[in-house]
C-alpha cells in the first residue's frame, strides 16, 4: 500500500468540502493513525518519520507526560510511572487487574481501579486518552487542519466496557467518534478493496495483547461477519512472559522487583523478536546488584514455551468457523494480522490449522489502521457514491439475570448489529412494585461467570398478583456495539432505561470532571466549550437538513411543511450566530422535531427504493 | 416513529409469504436495503434519522435472521398464523419421539467411551442430520398444505426439530471437547 507524501500543513489539495477523518489503531503495544488523501490510505508519522506510536506513557512530576519512544525507553528506569499495555486494563475492575497487574500499584476506588503515578493517580482511560491525544496532535499536524471525526478500532472479542471505556478515552481526548470498528473488520477493508477477493475469508488477528478470529463473507462491497471469536487477554505480551519465565527460572531468580521485572521483560521481547530470523538468540541482562546473567535460547526453546499459547488461539478458530456454518474447506484465504503473527511457529500452527498458507504480505503492524482510515473516509461523506457497507456482529452473548443466580441470554453471540430485542418478564411476588434488572455478557449460565454490565431498576409497577405483570426488556445494541437497555411494564406504561454503562466504567459526571481538569481555567473555558459544543451540532445538524431538503424536500414535503421547516432553520442559524448555548440547543430541538416526519418519510422512501431495483431487475430476468 | 409492525417480514423484503424462500434472493435484498437504512450511512445525519437507521437496521437484521434459517422461518410462518404460540409449555409431545430422542441422548453420552470416539460421534451426527432432513421436508408439506390440521401438525413438528438441533449443538461441543 503506497504511503502518501506529507504535504504542507494549509496546502489542501482536496475538494471542497472534504472533511478530514482518520483512523487510529489504538494498540496494546503500538498505536497508529492512518488518513486517505487523494483516493490513497496511508499512515501518517512523526517528524522522526516514525509511523508506530510505542502505547507507552510515562507520567512526571509537574509536567506534561511523556508519550511513545522516549517513554518506553524509560520503562526499565522509571517502572512505576511508565505505563505500557494499559489496554489490557480498559473497561476492567480491580479483581480483573490484580492477577495481570504487572509492578503497578493499582488502587481500588468506587468506579475504575487507578494507577499510582507521581504525578498523581490516573485510569486505564485517561492513560489512554494520552495516547490518542498524542495520535489527534501528529494527525492535526501533518493534515494541517483539525479533525472532524476518528474510526478507532477495537477487538472484536472486545466486550461492552472495554468498548464503552475506549469510547470515553477518546472523548477525553477531543475526538468525535465516527465509529469503534472492530480490527480484524478493519484488516479486511484494508486487504479485501485491495484485492478485490470475494468469499469468506478469515482473520487471524494476533496483537500484543489480544487475539481475535473472525469469519467474513465479502461480496459486492459487502463486508458481512458471519464469526467472531477471541481472548481479549492473549497475545504477545505473554510470550514475552513466557521468554521472562524461562529466563527468571534458568537465572534462578524471581520476578518480583519492578526494574528487574521490566529489564527481563524487555530482553525477553528483544529474544522473541530476534528468534523471527535466527535459529537462536543470545540473552544477557542485568539482574539484582548489577549481577548478570548470560544465556542463549534457540528456536525450537522458544517454541516449546509459546506452543500452549499458540493452541490457545485456534480454539476460538474452531468455535468461529462453527458458528459462521462454514468448514475450512469453504475458506478462501486466512489473513494475518498483529505483531506477533510474524513468530514463525504461529504461521506454521495457522497453517496446518487451516490447510492453507495463510496471507502475510501486508504489512501486518499497519493493515488495521489503514482500513480504519477508508472507513473514517466514508463515514464522514467524502465518498458519498461509494458502495462499502460493514455488516459486523456483536461478539459475546447478553443476557439478563433471573431467579437462581441463572442468565437468560436476551441477543446470542454472532448476531448481526445494529440488533434489538425484547424479551417479557414477569414477578414474582404478590404486589410487587419494583424489579431490578441485572445485565450481563458472556457465554455461561451461572451469573457469577459472566460479565455484569449493569443494574438498575424498574419502579412504580403496579400492585398486581405475582405473574400478572408483563414487563418488556428490550435489548438494543448499536453499530458501534455498545448497548442500551430499556424495562417497560405493559399493562401500565411505566418505563426505566439505561444506556449501559458498565459496572467498571466511568460515569458522565467523571468524564466531565476529567475533561474540566484538563483545562487549565475551569469555569470559563468550560461554558466557552459548551457554546462551540453547540455551534458545531447546530452546524452539522443545518447541513443534515439542507441536504435532506436538497435530496428529497420537493418529492416527500407540500409547500407548507417546506416554509416550516424553512423557517425552524433560520432560527436555529439565528440562534447559533448570536445565542447561548441553551438558545442554541433549544433551537436545535425544535429543527429536530419539525423534522420528524420529514425523516420517517425519508426512510420509507430509501426502503422502498431498494427494493424496486429488485422488483424491477426480477421482472427483466422473468 | 415507530416501527412499521404493519408489514411482516416477508413484506419488508417483497417476498411472497411462505416455507419455500430462495434464500439468495432473500440473501440480495437484504443487502441492498442494508445498503440504504444502515447507521453507516447516517453518521452526518441529524440524531434523529440517525435513531431511526439503527431501528430499520435492526428490523431488517432481524427480519433477515428469522427468515434465512428454515426453522425460524417455520416459527415465524406460524406465528403469523398464531398456531402454538404458547411455545410448546403444554403442548403433549410424542411419546415415540421422546423415547427416540431419549435413546439418542444415551448413544451421545457413551461416544467418549467407544474405540474410535471422533468417528462414532461422525456416525452420530449424521444420523442426527438425517433425521433434521425428513422433519424439514415434512415441515414443508405441511406449509404447502395450509390447512388448520396441516399447521398444527407443522407446530408439532417444529418442536421436534428444535429438540433436534440442540441435539446437534451438543454433539458439536462434544467433538470441540475431543479434540
Amino acid at each position: 500500500m503506497a504511503l502518501l507524501q506529507i504535504s504542507e500543513p494549509g496546502e489542501s489539495t482536496a475538494p471542497h468540502q472534504h472533511r478530514l477523518a482518520v483512523g487510529i489503531d489504538l494498540g496494546t503495544t503500538n498505536s497508529l493513525v492512518a488518513t486517505v488523501r487523494s483516493g490513497e490510505a496511508g499512515t501518517l508519522a512523526n517528524e522522526q518519520g516514525e509511523h508506530l506510536l510505542p502505547s507507552v506513557v510515562r507520567y512526571v512530576e509537574n509536567a506534561a507526560p511523556v508519550i511513545g519512544r522516549q517513554a518506553h525507553e524509560d520503562a526499565a528506569s522509571d517502572p512505576h510511572n511508565t505505563i505500557s499495555s494499559v489496554k489490557r486494563f480498559m473497561g476492567r475492575g480491580i479483581e480483573d487487574v490484580r492477577g495481570d497487574a504487572a509492578g503497578y500499584e493499582f488502587i481500588e476506588t468506587e468506579s475504575v481501579p487507578r494507577i499510582r503515578t507521581v504525578a498523581g493517580d490516573v485510569s486505564a482511560v485517561e492513560v489512554s486518552s494520552e495516547i490518542l491525544a498524542a495520535l489527534k496532535q501528529r494527525a492535526e499536524q501533518s493534515l494541517g487542519d483539525a479533525l472532524e471525526g476518528v474510526v478507532i478500532t477495537v477487538p472484536a472479542y472486545f466486550d461492552d466496557a472495554q468498548r464503552q471505556a475506549t469510547k470515553d478515552a477518546a472523548k477525553l481526548a477531543g475526538l468525535n467518534v465516527l465509529r469503534l470498528l472492530n480490527e480484524p473488520t478493519a484488516a479486511a477493508v484494508a486487504y479485501g478493496l485491495d484485492t478485490g477477493s470475494e468469499g469468506v475469508h478469515a482473520i487471524y488477528d494476533l496483537g500484543g495483547g489480544t487475539f481475535d478470529i473472525s469469519i467474513l463473507r465479502l461480496n459486492r462491497g459487502v463486508f458481512e461477519v458471519l464469526a467472531t471469536a477471541g481472548d481479549s487477554a492473549l497475545g504477545g505480551d505473554d510470550m514475552d512472559a513466557a521468554i521472562a519465565d524461562w529466563i527468571a527460572e534458568q537465572a534462578g531468580v524471581g520476578l518480583d522487583n519492578a526494574y528487574v521485572h521490566r529489564r527481563v521483560i524487555q530482553e525477553a521481547r528483544r529474544v522473541k523478536e530476534a528468534l523471527t530470523d535466527s535459529e537462536r538468540a543470545s540473552i544477557k541482562v542485568e539482574l539484582h546488584n548489577s549481577d548478570v546473567w548470560e544465556g542463549e535460547l534457540t528456536k525450537e526453546g522458544f517454541d516449546l514455551l509459546i506452543d500452549g499459547l499458540i493452541k490457545k488461539t485456534l480454539i476460538p478458530c474452531r468455535r468461529a468457523l462453527r458458528d459462521a456454518g462454514v468448514t475450512v474447506d469453504e475458506i478462501m484465504e486466512v489473513v494475518m494480522v498483529g505483531g506477533s503473527t510474524r513468530v514463525p511457529r504461529v504461521r506454521e500452527k495457522v497453517e496446518e490449522f487451516f490447510t492453507r498458507p495463510p496471507l502475510v504480505d501486508i504489512d501486518p503492524d499497519k493493515v488495521v489502521a489503514i482500513g480504519a482510515a477508508l472507513q473514517a473516509d466514508i463515514l464522514a461523506g467524502n465518498k458519498p457514491d461509494d458502495e462499502m457497507l460493514l455488516l459486523d456482529v456483536s461478539p459475546l452473548s447478553l443476557g439478563i439475570e433471573t431467579m437462581g443466580g441463572l442468565v437468560e441470554k436476551v441477543i446470542p453471540r454472532n448476531t448481526t448489529i445494529p440488533v434489538a430485542r425484547a424479551q417479557e418478564f414477569t414477578t414474582f411476588k404478590d404486589g410487587q412494585t419494583a424489579m431490578a434488572v441485572h445485565v450481563l455478557q458472556g457465554e455461561r449460565e451461572l451469573v457469577d461467570d459472566c460479565r455484569s454490565l449493569a443494574r438498575f431498576e424498574l419502579r412504580g409497577i403496579p400492585p398486581m398478583v405475582a405473574g400478572a405483570a408483563r414487563i418488556l426488556v428490550t435489548f438494543q445494541v448499536d453499530a458501534d456495539g455498545l448497548l442500551e437497555v430499556t424495562a417497560r411494564e405493559q399493562t401500565s406504561g411505566t418505563e426505566s432505561s439505561v444506556q449501559v454503562k458498565p459496572s467498571y466504567g466511568l460515569e458522565d459526571s467523571e468524564i466531565e470532571r476529567m475533561l474540566r481538569d484538563n483545562f487549565e481555567h475551569a469555569k470559563d473555558d468550560v461554558e466557552a466549550r459548551k457554546l462551540r459544543e453547540q455551534q458545531v451540532e447546530a452546524d452539522r445538524v443545518y447541513e443534515a437538513i439542507s441536504a435532506a431538503l436538497e435530496e428529497d424536500g420537493e418529492a416527500l414535503l407540500n409547500e407548507d411543511e417546506r416554509t416550516s421547516i424553512n423557517a425552524c432553520l433560520q432560527a436555529m442559524k439565528d440562534a447559533r450566530d448570536s445565542g447561548a448555548a441553551s438558545d442554541i440547543k433549544r433551537a436545535i430541538d425544535a429543527a429536530d422535531k419539525a423534522t420528524a416526519d420529514f425523516a420517517a418519510r425519508r426512510m420509507d422512501a430509501s426502503i422502498n427504493k431498494a427494493l424496486s431495483g429488485h422488483t424491477l431487475d426480477e421482472f427483466k430476468d422473468g | 416513529m415507530q416501527i412499521d409492525s404493519t408489514r411482516n417480514y416477508f413484506e419488508l423484503f417483497g417476498l411472497p409469504v411462505g416455507f419455500e424462500v430462495d434464500v439468495q434472493s432473500l440473501t440480495e435484498r437484504y443487502r441492498d436495503l442494508q445498503r440504504s437504512v444502515h447507521p453507516d450511512r447516517f453518521t452526518n445525519a441529524t440524531d434523529r434519522e440517525r435513531r431511526l437507521s439503527m431501528q430499520q437496521a435492526s428490523l431488517i437484521n432481524e427480519a433477515y435472521q428469522s427468515l434465512k434459517e428454515p426453522l425460524k422461518r417455520a416459527r415465524y410462518l406460524l406465528e403469523l398464523a398464531g398456531v402454538g404460540i404458547d411455545d410448546g409449555s403444554n403442548t403433549v409431545m410424542d411419546t415415540t419421539f421422546l423415547m427416540q430422542q431419549m435413546e439418542l441422548r444415551e448413544t451421545l453420552g457413551e461416544v467418549a467411551e467407544q474405540p474410535e470416539p471422533l468417528v462414532a460421534l461422525e456416525d452420530f451426527a449424521a444420523e442426527v442430520e438425517s433425521m433434521i432432513n425428513d422433519l424439514m421436508s415434512q415441515l414443508s408439506s405441511c406449509f404447502s398444505d395450509n390447512s388448520e390440521q396441516a399447521l398444527n401438525t407443522a407446530h408439532g413438528l417444529s418442536l421436534q426439530l428444535q429438540f433436534l438441533y440442540r441435539l446437534r449443538e451438543e454433539a458439536e461441543e462434544r467433538e470441540e471437547a475431543l479434540l
